[in-house]
């Protein structure tokens, strides 16, 4: 029982004294992860608006591996690209493994099938009206396209978040493909699973903290987000 | 410029009936056509294919410049076309933002979009509920809003499906007064589409009967 107490004083005053690894560490998770959801967003929320405007052969399929890749693993994915960029895999001139670039792709690849599933969705609910109704007012293909990703903007933002949520928590990708090398690819949660092992409690628990305060926060701005979302839509 | 709209020997059917027979007519003046008719006689489906919103299965729709020159169908002659659907479609943003669309997609600069949605809701009686988000108007209110924001980019054609459905009697007063404002500028030709025969008649310069797919009289 005094250990606990012990660690957990610790771990507040790593916090409160804002210590240079911590902050370190927390920086870089922050990096590699909005890093990731950057790209994700870039590509998955003009992808998933695609998705949910045309109607092709294939779509259905597509949406389907979409909304699988949303449960993918994240070891799976870790293993996968530890596959491609280990010395002797087909993309192993490229020396990404262990190094930051790698973490942001692992996270991209599990970000990318929310956001762009969950903007899919989006768009697809908005009212066929809106389309017209923009169509009538003068609007090119392009114009038509951006009011309906504008019109969904309270679920995408759902999804951007989500998927923040998710790579913000996983450490299977990113330990295999990261390392966790101290001062370089050391993150929250990696850090946390290395120091849980060793027994080092203090710095585990002052991170497991942060990363509970980030997803509260994450938490909050997605509870607002649909609450307005409810209000304007009555 | 002043737009003419030929139609000529249009067809259109659905799986299981023919709802426009060889229907013909001309729209050449700068004033205010109403298309009667019973429920389910075609007038929205006439007023969406005058509108290009809809392809006939036969026949032919024209747009003429005043040099009597076939306009092609692009994205130049719809932006001179507009069409107020029955439940004013919404977007989710205030209601000067709605009315401003079809200025921003046409690039005006600011200034000028201000001043000119300022105007017409003034016009259409809604200058106090600018900043209000559109979805929260009222029926009659959201009605008007479809008006200002059809007229704001001064179409040469304004197709209007059923302008006092969802309305109270003191908003239709309203709307002939407006319609019949727009009419007297002379800028703009009026294709509406109503059963509310009162209406028609106050605002209406030709009614068009749509019966068994043509128009009579
Ligand atoms: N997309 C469609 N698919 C099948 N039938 C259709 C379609 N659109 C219209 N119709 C049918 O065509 C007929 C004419 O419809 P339309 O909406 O043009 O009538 P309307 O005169 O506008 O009627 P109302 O006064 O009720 O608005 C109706 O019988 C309708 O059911
Ligand atoms: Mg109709």
């Amino acid at each position: 029982m005094d250990f606990l107490i012990e660690a957990f004083k610790q771990a507040f005053f790593l916090i409160v004294n804002l210590d240079r690894e911590l902050l370190e560490i927390i920086l870089l998770s922050l990096k590699v992860s909005l890093s990731a959801l950057l790209l994700a967003s870039v590509l998955g929320v003009p992808f998933g608006a695609f998705l949910g405007m045309k109607d092709f052969t294939g779509r259905s399929l597509i949406i389907i591996f979409l909304n699988t890749g949303m449960g993918l693993p994240p070891v799976v994915v870790g293993l996968f690209l530890y596959m491609l960029f280990s010395r002797s895999g087909p993309l192993g001139f490229l020396n990404l493994l262990y190094t930051p670039t790698a973490m942001v792709i692992a996270q991209f690849i599990l970000a990318l099938p929310i956001v762009a599933s969950i903007s899919q969705a989006s768009v697809r609910k908005v009212s066929p009206i809106i389309k017209l109704t923009a169509k009538t007012l003068g609007a090119t293909p392009f114009q038509i396209a951006l009011t309906l990703i504008k019109e969904a903007r309270y679920g995408i933002f759902t999804g951007i978040l989500g998927g923040l949520g998710r790579v913000m928590a996983e450490v299977g990708a990113i330990l295999i493909v990261g390392g966790n090398i101290a001062g370089y690819t050391r993150v929250m949660t990696t850090t946390i699973a290395l120091e849980t092992d060793k027994g080092n409690f203090e710095l585990a628990l002052a991170l497991g903290i942060i990363l509970l305060s980030i997803s509260f926060l994450i938490n909050l701005l997605l509870y607002y987000i649909q609450k307005k979302e409810i209000r304007t839509n009555l | 410029m002043s737009l003419k709209l030929v139609i000529s020997n249009l067809w259109k059917g659905y799986r299981d009936k023919t709802v426009l027979k060889d229907l013909s007519y001309v729209f050449d003046e700068k004033k205010v056509y109403v298309v009667m008719g019973p429920n389910g006689s075609g007038k929205t489906t006439f007023l969406k294919i005058c509108a290009l919103l809809e392809t006939p299965d036969k026949g032919e729709v024209h747009y003429y410049n005043s040099t009597n020159k076939i306009l092609p169908k692009d994205i130049n002659l719809l932006r001179k076309i507009t069409y107020v659907f029955p439940e004013v479609g919404i977007f989710n943003t205030s209601v000067f933002d709605n009315v401003a669309y079809g200025l921003k997609i046409r690039g005006f600069n600011k200034k000028e979009i201000n001043s000119k949605v300022e105007e017409v809701l003034d016009f259409v009686g809604l200058s106090h509920k600018k900043k209000q988000n559109a979805l929260t108007l009222s029926s009659g209110e959201a009605k008007r809003m479809g008006l200002a924001r059809a007229m704001v980019i001064k179409p040469e054609f304004l197709f209007l499906d059923e302008p006092t459905a969802f309305v109270d009697a003191e908003n239709v007063k309203l709307i002939e007064r407006l319609l019949i404002q727009i009419k007297e500028q002379k800028t703009t030709t009026i294709v509406i589409a109503t059963h509310d025969s009162p209406f028609a008649f106050t605002v209406g310069d030709e009614i068009l009967k749509l019966e068994n797919g043509k128009i009579l009289g």
